[in-house]
Order: structure tokens, then C-alpha cells, then sequence
């Protein structure tokens, strides 16, 4: 089960939740921190022997003995990546979204790609969670290729707990897609609950099914959780507002390993979204089967024959 | 006339609630929501929109099913995955552009051969410019799941850089987004300071160092100041030192306050609001950073 802890808001405790789901997996997690910009949540795990790889994508680069500075890979640069007014090409890297385009059409071949550093990911384990985070390259602008990279080390067999960016564009929609269930950490205060609003329709444009936690729940006002119901959001779990937390946070402490009381409702917030995951596939299972009429599904068949 | 903006790597350390309250401080300013993936600054300064635009950027590939002649080659070279291969009722394979994937490169428009790819402009999200019980307001709401927030940022600030120039107003004041990718590069690039709002934990250091390693690669001016500050004073007092040997100006401590957020449930500025005690401290960042535009 792939599960992705995300909000439109920052700092309403998305990290807190991915990492205190992920030490609440008896059989282990691997955690993947999405976050590239600002990744946190190795702060909290503290992995062992961490290894590293670079992320690079492909820029392009000028072959001066056969560019003939006709100017058309900067007209076909969509990103404003390539300055050429009939001369040889000004290309600026940061701005590359790596499409090709250039590359592919330029008609002398007179550009091929170079990689160029993007980010880094990093992974390490400690107790029972796999750890994999990704660093965007200070000064770069581009964090999807980095966010992709990560991505990659989803767990086949495991549970895997993606933290996500804050927001609600393309960072966050290549950290989420592709997961079974999207948890949304909110806070219960008007700017909490506008980013809500903006987040949830995020996910229900782009289809995913979706949970609120609402974390520092006795703060603030009434709003979030009013709307909840007026929409009929499930929340999966209220998260008390306590300074231990606060502090414990601070020095980079788990909730759970502070209040004890509050380990336990992150493994049962863990349990209810299983089967809240199971029961999606099901359905979508179901929805399969009644599709594909005439065809009778496998285990009806060698139930037949018996 | 100056552009201030206010960032903070990490997200929630109080950057928006620190900009309404410096609206209200402010005399001559024009104020501007950079963080367009989830704007809040509106919901404290109240705006009344004066004028709206859809924001338009880039393009998306849409194909024509009549004309698709399900050869493939669009997604042979489409690097983002974006495209789909789909069985029509009558079993013919033809393809189809998935939005949110694709980036709107081109490639498959100019190789299909079929000429079957439409490119259409992408509307990203709408622009506001309003008016607000502090001065004028420039800010914008990106389109559900859209690309490209960094353009719309820099059209928020032109916008706002025109209005301030046009209404000869001394300050710009910029609410930023969290991280230190594409809209906060967009939001900082050219401006004359950043204060950057930091929070005394492991992360807020993590993410402050980062974030000023962003700001000293573009040049910029950085002030930092600590809000809740006695959530962890050691941490406060360490952070301070790590930012200033990189160069930054240290403004106050501000401490924890719930009446932050109250002043927020009312939908008011902290002054306003009139309570608390982090307000004195709220005064005294604004009236530094007055001090040093003033130098």
C-alpha cells in the first residue's frame, strides 16, 4: 500500500505524520521524503550509513563548429530556456524542463545533451523504516525530476509512506500520483481551512481518494471540521494541540516518543486506512468485473467446474 | 521603491500572519500574495477585487481522435509520459493526452505526422488586483492542480511593482511561498531584502540554512527573525548564530502566542487584534526593517 501524507498549507505537521505513520508499521515502511526542497524528515529518523546518488537530467549543449545560428531552438524551446536571435544559442539550464525538443529538431544535429546535476537522493534505514530523500540543488528551480527520482524507490511489497510538498501544483501532483490513499494534514484555523479546500480539490481533480487528519485539533475554530462534514470528508484522526509536542518536535522528537498515548493512534490511524485502501480496491475490482461483461472472472470459473 | 519579502523556507513558521500585521503598520505600501498554491494573505486584508484576469501560460497538447492514426510516435518521444494509448469502441488504437503530466514542450505536436496535436494556451489560475483597508493588494489563485507557478509569481510582482509605481507608493510587500524551488526563486530574484521567518526547531534551522544559501546565490539582502521563539530559546539562540556568521541581520525574537491565532479566527491583523504578547515584538521586526530600507 502506497499512502501520501500531503496539504495545501506548510507546517501543519505533514512530516510528523508520514514519520510517526511510518515507526507505527509493525512490519516496517520505507518513507519516502518528497519534500526536495525543504526535506525534514531525516531529521526525525536519523538513518544509518546513509548512501547517496545524484540525480542529473539531460541539457542541452551547442556544438559551436556546427551551429549555424538559425535561431530555431530557441523558437521551439517552450520554456524560455534557449535565447537564440541569430546567434549561437544562450542556453540557461535552471530554466530546462529536459523535453528534447531542441535536441531532436535543431536541423544541423548541431545539439546534443549533457546531464547536469539536479539534486541528490539519499537513503538509509534505522529500526524498521527505509528512509529515501531527495534534495533539490540549491539555486535550481526544476524539483520534479528530483521528486520522479524518489518516487522510483517505491516499495513493492511493504508499505510505503510518501511526505509530500506543501501546495498545490505540479511538485506536489508528481509526489502523489500513483498511491492508494492521499492523507491530508490540516489545521483547524481559516488559513488551514481555505489550503483544505484548495487541496481536496486538487485530489479530486486529479481522482485520488482522500483522508483528513486534523492536527493541533483544540486550536483555532470549528471551521475545518464543519466543512468536513458538510462534504462528507472522512477525518481519519484529531491530533491534540500539546507543547510537549512543540518541543519535542523541536529538538527533532517523534510525538509518540514523547506521549506515549499518541504512538497508539497513529498505528490505529494506520489500521483504519488499510482497510480503507483494501475496500477502494475491491470496489475498483468490482468495477473491473462489471466491465468486462460475458467474461467470467477466474475463481467463479474453477468454482463452476467443481 | 523597495521590494521586501518575506519567505521562510519551511512552511507555517508565520509568514503570512507577519505580513497582514505589517500591512497594518505599513503607511505607503502595496501588498502582494506570492504564494499562489495557497494564498491566505486575503483572508486577513479583505480585499475588494478591483480588477480580474485569467492567467494564461504555456500550452498543453490535446489530440484530435478523428485524425489520430495510432502510430505511436508522440509517445516515443514524449519524455514526460503523457501520453496515452487508448482502444476506441470500434477497436481502433489512438492516443491521448494525459493533462496533468504533460509540460507543454511541443515535441509531439511538431513530429506527428498526422498533424492530428492541437496546442492550445493553458489557463493557469486568475489574477486579482483589489483594494484593502491598507492599501492596494495584487494576488492570484492557481488553477487546481495547474503548472507553472512560478510565472504566475512574477506576473503577481510586475503587477504589483506597476501599481506601487503608478500610486507612488514607497514599499512592496511580498508574502512568499515555502520551499526553494521554481515560485520562490520567481518570488525573490531582483528584490532588494528578504526577511525570512524561522522557527527555533531542527527542521526551521534545516530549512533557514537552505533557504539563505538560496538568497546568498541570487545576492540578495537578508534579514531573519525568530517567531516562536520560546518554543526552544537554545535553538532560537543557535539558530541566530548560524545566520548571522552567514551574513544575515538578526531582527527580534518573537515569542509564541495564541493570540496569533485568535487574531486570525477573527480574520484580523495582530494589531487589530489589539492583544498578546507577541505584538510589541510584531512592532518593533517591522520598524528594524524600516530602519534598514531607510540606511
Amino acid at each position: 500500500m502506497i499512502v501520501a501524507v500531503a496539504s495545501g498549507k506548510g507546517g501543519t505537521g505533514k512530516t510528523t505524520v508520514a514519520v510517526s505513520l511510518a515507526l507505527a508499521a509493525e512490519d516496517g515502511a520505507r518513507l519516502l521524503d518528497c519534500d526536495v526542497e525543504e526535506p525534514n524528515s531525516h531529521i526525525f529518523i536519523r538513518p544509518e550509513s546513509l548512501s547517496s546518488e545524484e540525480v542529473f537530467v539531460p541539457v542541452p549543449r551547442a556544438d559551436e563548429d556546427l551551429c549555424t545560428a538559425c535561431g530555431f531552438c530557441g523558437e521551439v524551446c517552450s520554456f524560455n530556456a534557449i535565447v537564440s536571435l541569430k546567434t549561437k544559442p544562450l542556453i540557461f539550464p535552471e530554466l530546462c524542463h529536459s523535453c528534447g525538443a531542441c535536441v531532436r529538431l535543431c536541423p544541423q544535429g548541431a545539439l546534443h545533451e549533457q546531464r547536469v546535476v539536479a539534486g541528490e537522493i539519499l537513503s538509509g534505514k534505522r529500526g524498521s523504516v527505509e528512509l529515501v530523500y531527495g534534495t533539490l540543488k540549491v539555486g535550481h528551480a526544476m524539483a520534479v525530476p528530483v521528486i520522479r527520482a524518489v518516487k522510483q524507490q517505491v516499495a513493492k511489497d511493504t508499505l510505503t509512506i510518501i511526505d509530500c510538498p506543501p501546495g498545490t501544483s505540479c511538485p506536489v501532483i508528481r509526489a502523489v500520483e500513483g498511491c492508494d490513499i492521499v492523507v491530508l494534514v490540516t489545521e483547524p484555523t481559516p488559513f488551514g481551512l481555505h489550503d483544505l479546500t484548495l487541496a481536496v480539490e486538487t485530489m479530486r481533480v486529479i481522482g485520488l481518494p482522500f483522508v483528513v487528519v486534523i492536527n493541533r485539533c483544540d486550536i483555532g475554530d470549528r471551521g475545518v471540521a464543519e466543512y468536513c462534514e458538510r462534504e462528507g470528508i472522512e477525518i481519519l484522526a484529531s491530533v491534540p494541540n500539546d507543547r510537549r509536542i512543540a518541543e519535542a518536535y523541536s529538538r527533532g522528537k517523534t510525538p509518540g516518543a514523547v506521549v506515549p498515548e499518541i504512538h497508539s493512534l497513529f498505528q490505529d490511524m494506520l489500521q483504519a486506512l488499510m482497510e480503507r485502501a483494501n475496500l477502494t480496491m475491491r470496489a475498483a475490482l468490482l468495477v473491473k468485473t462489471t466491465l468486462s461483461a460475458g467474461e467470467i472472472p477466474q475463481q467463479q470459473k474453477s468454482e463452476e467446474k467443481e | 521603491m523597495k521590494e521586501i519579502v518575506i519567505i521562510s523556507g519551511k512552511g507555517g513558521t508565520g509568514k503570512t500572519s507577519l505580513t497582514a500585521a505589517f500591512a497594518a503598520l505599513s503607511r505607503n505600501a502595496v501588498f502582494a500574495d506570492c504564494d499562489v498554491d495557497a494564498a491566505d494573505l486575503h483572508l486577513i486584508l479583505r480585499p475588494e477585487v478591483v480588477e480580474e484576469r485569467a492567467f494564461k501560460s504555456g500550452n498543453e497538447a490535446r489530440i484530435q481522435p478523428e485524425l489520430c492514426s495510432g502510430c505511436g510516435i508522440c509517445s516515443s518521444v514524449c519524455r514526460f509520459g503523457a501520453l496515452r494509448k487508448k482502444c476506441d469502441t470500434l477497436g481502433r488504437i489512438g492516443y491521448t493526452v494525459e493533462p496533468f503530466a504533460c509540460e507543454g514542450c511541443g515535441l509531439c505536436v511538431r513530429l506527428c505526422p498526422e498533424q492530428a496535436i492541437l496546442f492550445p494556451e493553458r489557463t493557469c489560475g486568475t489574477l486579482f488586483i483589489s483594494s484593502t483597508r491598507f492599501g492596494p493588494l495584487v494576488h492570484a489563485r492557481l488553477t487546481a492542480a495547474a503548472e507553472n507557478s512560478g510565472k504566475l509569481v512574477s506576473l503577481v510582482r510586475k503587477e504589483a511593482k506597476r501599481v506601487a509605481e503608478e500610486e507612488r507608493r514607497a514599499f512592496v510587500l511580498i508574502d512568499g511561498p515555502p520551499g526553494i524551488g521554481c515560485p520562490v526563486i520567481a518570488s525573490v530574484t531582483g528584490a532588494d531584502r528578504v526577511l525570512v521567518v524561522a522557527e527555533p526547531t531542527l527542521s526551521g534551522e534545516h530549512d533557514l540554512l537552505r533557504v539563505m544559501e538560496l538568497t546568498r546565490h541570487f545576492g540578495i539582502r537578508t534579514l531573519v527573525c525568530i517567531n516562536k521563539a520560546d518554543i526552544n530559546e537554545d535553538a532560537a539562540a543557535r539558530i541566530e548564530i548560524l545566520a548571522s556568521e552567514r551574513g544575515a541581520d538578526i531582527l527580534e525574537r518573537i515569542p509564541y502566542d495564541e493570540e496569533v491565532t485568535a487574531a486570525q479566527v477573527r480574520g484580523l491583523t495582530l494589531g487589530e487584534h489589539g492583544k498578546g504578547k507577541a505584538l510589541a515584538r510584531v512592532r518593533a521586526v517591522w520598524e528594524r526593517l524600516i530602519q534598514h530600507e531607510a540606511e
